[in-house]
């Protein structure tokens, strides 16, 4: 693809960069903290990943390999049009290789495969405050993150105990991150939360419409929040992939006719088509 | 006025390796980074130094120096950054002799912890491998760093900073083209 010209490398001017830069370094600095910021207006709409990608324009360079996913799919409309974009402003090569990337952008989803140093995965953030819908005022949840008081999301679990018998989140799962801060992990399922326990890559989240990035250093503890007698427990659909057969990835329920027909995969196409590619090399 | 000399080469990818270099530095707390693109920073800064004051400062942040007349004269040229007599008022502190005292310096509010100073230190030596022992958010099992050019009392001074966690300032060492971070959640025990 050619690259764009008239347009600065990656897109935003160099004084947005640096703005974001400073509140990049400082969210590595206080993990789980979020950090305003001024976020810019992006050619596309706000809730299509604008946070993620202002984050991802600051800190891409002409030798990364940029990976980008959408519910853990490479080949969706929201993966294809920000991987065009970026190969257009900063002409960089893209892959829809985990192992093979440097920066991975992602929307609702951790890959299957485990992240290794010199990675860095930039979440797009839809709403960056975990208390948002148990405390309407910013100045409160502000408040409330400074005094580490988060009583009322444990009250909230707790209902959830007493209602349904467990706690019903099955995505988007609250968690502490080095046992500090609560921070909203956006809205992965919470099977994907364990893997941002100690994850040897750097993560960066980029909420546009809010406008705050937080982050989570290396090998820093990332706890889901539960009960010593209701521990955390991560949810899967209890199948096999039908493409790969894969036991161990979150799946996606694919309704397939109009007669209750339904399928299981794979929700990452990278790890699926690479067993599928596996296990026809195998044959 | 002295002759001023060049900035980044390229100024759009200098600052984005230079960027890079700081992130992964303040993730990793104590990994040497090594940083380019500034052929002759102004004396007595080094290329690591120069280059990161290039990378984040620019006229929304206040910087205090102690580098002189020469330095002050590049950084206002090239960052366009306001300079400060008070090092209280800074985001952004350079200190080449002997560094102001990280209680003095901004710490951001409970509320606003990440409205606080990063401190960057010109030091004369940096090395991995031997010295401190460092452990937190960053580091696997423990990192170490060895810092020649930092007042003595320094760790008694960045174990009262990390008291007030989540408010505090943050480190970055340079030495020549070298760098090293030191955020406030780190843990700095002597060998």
């Amino acid at each position: 693809m050619t690259i764009e010209t008239g347009y600065n490398f990656g897109y935003l001017d160099e004084n947005t960069k640096r703005m974001i830069r400073r509140a990049l370094l400082k969210a590595v600095a206080i993990p789980g903290h979020q950090v305003p910021f001024g976020s810019r207006e992006m050619p596309l709409p706000y809730g299509w990943g604008t946070g993620g990608i202002q984050v991802t324009a600051s800190v891409i360079g002409p030798q990364d390999r940029l990976k980008v996913i959408d519910q853990g799919a490479d080949d969706t409309t929201n993966a294809v049009s920000i991987r065009r974009f970026f190969a257009k402003v900063a002409g960089v090569a893209t892959t829809e290789r985990t192992s093979g990337a440097t920066i991975i952008q992602t929307r609702h989803r951790i890959p299957e495969v485990k992240l290794r140093e010199g990675q860095i995965l930039v979440y797009q953030v839809p709403m960056p405050e975990p208390l948002f819908r148990l405390e309407p005022r910013v100045s409160e949840t502000r408040r409330m993150h400074a005094l580490a008081d988060y009583g009322l999301m444990h009250v909230r679990l707790y209902e959830d105990i007493a209602r349904h018998g467990h706690i019903a989140i099955s995505y988007n799962y609250p968690v502490m991150v080095g046992g500090r801060y609560l921070m909203s992990p956006s809205p992965i399922p919470a099977f994907d939360n364990p893997k941002m326990h100690r994850m040897p890559a750097l993560q960066l989240f980029g909420a546009g419409r809010e406008k705050r990035i937080y982050a989570v250093p290396p090998y820093t503890s990332v706890q889901s929040l539960d009960f010593e007698d209701h521990p955390f427990q991560p949810i899967r659909a209890n199948a096999a992939c039908a493409l790969c057969g894969a036991r161990d990835s979150y799946l996606d329920e694919v309704v397939t006719d109009d007669k209750g027909g339904r399928m299981f995969v794979c929700s990452d196409t990278d790890y699926c088509n690479t067993r599928q590619a596996a296990r026809e090399a195998a044959e | 006025m002295s002759e001023l000399t060049p900035g980044f080469a390229d100024p759009v990818l200098g600052a984005q390796s230079c960027f890079r270099a700081i992130l992964e530095a303040m993730s990793r707390p104590g990994r040497l980074q090594r940083v380019a693109g500034i052929d002759q920073p102004p004396a007595p800064l080094g290329v690591a130094a120069a280059a990161t004051m290039l990378t984040l400062a620019d006229a929304d942040t206040p910087v205090w120096t102690d580098a002189g007349r020469a330095a002050e004269d590049w950084l206002r040229f090239h960052a366009g950054c306001p300079l400060v007599a008070s090092p209280a008022e800074a985001a952004f502190l350079l200190a080449t002799g002997r560094m102001p005292a990280l209680a003095t310096l901004a710490q951001g509010s409970e509320e606003e912890p990440h409205r606080s100073a990063t401190l960057i230190v010109e030091v004369r030596t940096l090395a991995e491998t031997v010295g401190w022992k460092l452990t937190g958010p960053g580091i696997e099992t423990e990192h170490r760093l060895q810092v020649a050019g930092l007042p003595a009392d320094f760790l008694r001074q960045w174990a009262a900073n990390r008291r007030g966690f989540p408010r505090g300032v943050d480190v970055v060492l340079t030495a020549g083209p070298w760098l090293a971070a030191l955020p406030r959640t780190t843990r700095i025990e002597e060998a």
